[in-house]
């Protein structure tokens, strides 16, 4: 019962904060770059793990996939085809997205945390800003153009990933390789990958900055904080990612 | 002029500040002293609106804070500077972007003006060639000279400090209090500065409060402060005494 009401007490706190944070921003210049401050800083600076990872799991997968499927009655093409519904449907969007509430999750927070701390938050509302809006803002808005293209990014390194891996292994040739790419394909599963990771986008920079903006206390506060929005931005990508899946794929 | 009439506030059920009333004046610096942990910055935080008070009203010239909206408490805020204990600069901006600061947010002057009016608040504050600097990269009192620079950048009427020199040592507090002080009397701004430290006291306190656990228990100037008839600040104050003459 106690953990029900704390529940809901913390809901209701987010629910405040995400209210202060969609109100009109005080400047809109201001805001436009800040916004393109953040994708450098949340986006374009995370291409390196996306790509490192993407690559070696792209590969991974058609390695794993060519050595259940030796059945000599399976095409070769089917390996492709595997690997490529693995990455799109689900490694770029969501296992991607876990990383990226690790990485760039725990630096929102620690970033916002550490001003809160500092009492920048709090020279912020004296100047009548408003902090909320001033600091998530940009970052949530940020998260959302970046996450999705990272996605695509994502998704592309992977094959790439699976091509080289399957030419040089000669376990997928590369010509059967790309009739998989094609075999069935449907355009409507990108679609439904970049509609989750939109979401994920969100759950990731705005549960980073809650966690962030509500600290009290000193820097241990700001350790636990980064760590929870990571456990807790992890639990709800999971949950969506499953009731996205029952709605949209069923 | 700014009065508290009748302010509470309590954190988890425990009253750190017990309806305290007072009235601080216009063009002068008020100071708020206290032992540590007696509630001065609750009330300085309750003042600038950074903490709701349980009960009790604030007025800035007349002005009922608890009767105004969400707009003209914005508006409120645009007429207070405030310098806080640690500084609050904003750590990934210069030293010239931080006093900018709250004029890029507000002021439709052009870059030009703005760049020019923070370089004279810089001035005023006898911090010349720091501008490209970045916080970390200046001392605790520098920091403090950008603090008050970015506090009176956009001319407030209503000037507060937070143990405005706190962590100093004692040559640059007193250019800090002295700084502070003819700031308060060259603009005829409103001034409440929360101190411990007796030097400020005897140099710039021309109104002084003394607050102790939450409760408002004297206030006068400097002439009749050693002449107080509240054992609680002769306490206070002979601790002080105490403490600057071995310092002597």
């Amino acid at each position: 019962m106690m953990l029900i009401d704390t529940s809901l007490a913390e809901v209701g706190k987010y629910c405040r904060f995400m209210y202060q944070v969609i109100s009109k921003p005080e400047k809109w210049s201001v805001f436009f770059r800040r916004t393109l401050d953040e994708v450098n800083k949340l986006g374009v600076d995370s291409l390196g793990i996306v790509t490192l990872i993407s690559f070696f799991i792209g590969a991974v997968i058609t390695i794993q996939v060519a050595n259940n499927l030796d059945n000599p009655f399976i095409p070769k093409y089917t390996v492709a085809f595997a690997a490529r519904e693995t990455i799109v449907l689900e490694f770029s969007a969501t296992i991607v997205c876990l990383i990226l509430a690790g990485k760039v999750g725990s630096n929102i927070s620690s970033e916002i945390g550490t001003m809160r701390i500092t009492e920048q938050i709090d020279a912020l509302d004296i100047m009548g800003i408003n902090s909320a809006a001033y600091l998530a803002g940009p970052k949530i808005v940020a998260m959302i153009i970046s996450v999705p293209v990272l996605v695509v990014y994502s998704i592309f390194i992977g094959i790439i990933g699976g091509v080289i891996a399957g030419s040089m292994t000669g376990l997928v040739p590369l010509d059967d390789f790309i009739v998989g790419l094609h075999f069935t394909f449907k355009p409507y599963y990108i679609a439904y990958s970049l509609f989750k990771s939109t979401l994920f986008a969100f759950i990731i920079s705005s549960c980073s900055s809650y966690y962030g903006y509500n600290i009290r206390g000193g820097a241990l506060e700001v350790g636990k904080a980064s760590t929870q929005s990571v456990v807790i931005s992890c639990v709800l990508i999971l949950m969506v990612n499953l009731m996205v899946t029952q709605f949209l794929l069923s | 002029m700014i009065e508290a009439r009748d302010i509470s506030k309590a954190f988890d059920g425990r009253t750190v500040m017990n309806h305290v009333t007072a009235t601080f004046e216009d063009g002068k610096t008020n100071l708020i002293i206290g032992k540590s942990g007696s509630g001065k910055t609750v009330l300085l935080k309750s003042l600038v609106g950074l903490y709701e008070a349980d009960s009790g009203d604030i007025l800035y010239d007349g002005r009922s804070v608890r009767q105004m909206g969400r707009k003209q408490r914005q508006g409120l805020r645009q007429e207070i500077g405030m310098i806080f204990q640690g500084s609050a600069l904003f750590d990934s901006l210069t030293v010239e972007e931080n006093v900018r600061f709250p004029l890029d947010m507000f002021s439709d002057l052009s870059l030009a003006d703005r760049r020019e009016k923070a370089k004279r608040c810089l001035r005023r504050v006898n911090l010349d060639n720091a501008d490209s600097l970045y916080p970390a990269q200046i001392s605790g009192g520098m920091q403090k000279r950008v603090a008050i620079a970015r506090a009176i950048v956009q001319e407030p009427r209503y000037l507060f400090c937070d143990e405005p020199n706190s962590g100093l040592d004692p040559v640059t507090a007193s250019v800090i209090d002295s700084l502070i002080s003819e700031i308060t009397h060259e603009s005829g701004i409103t001034t409440i500065i929360n101190t411990h430290d007796m030097n400020s006291v005897f140099s710039i306190g021309e109104h002084i409060v003394f607050i102790e656990q939450g409760n408002k228990l004297w206030d006068g100037n400097q002439d009749n402060i050693l002449q107080s008839d509240c054992p609680e600040l002769n306490s206070f104050m002979a601790s002080a005494r105490r403490l600057m003459e071995i310092g002597k």
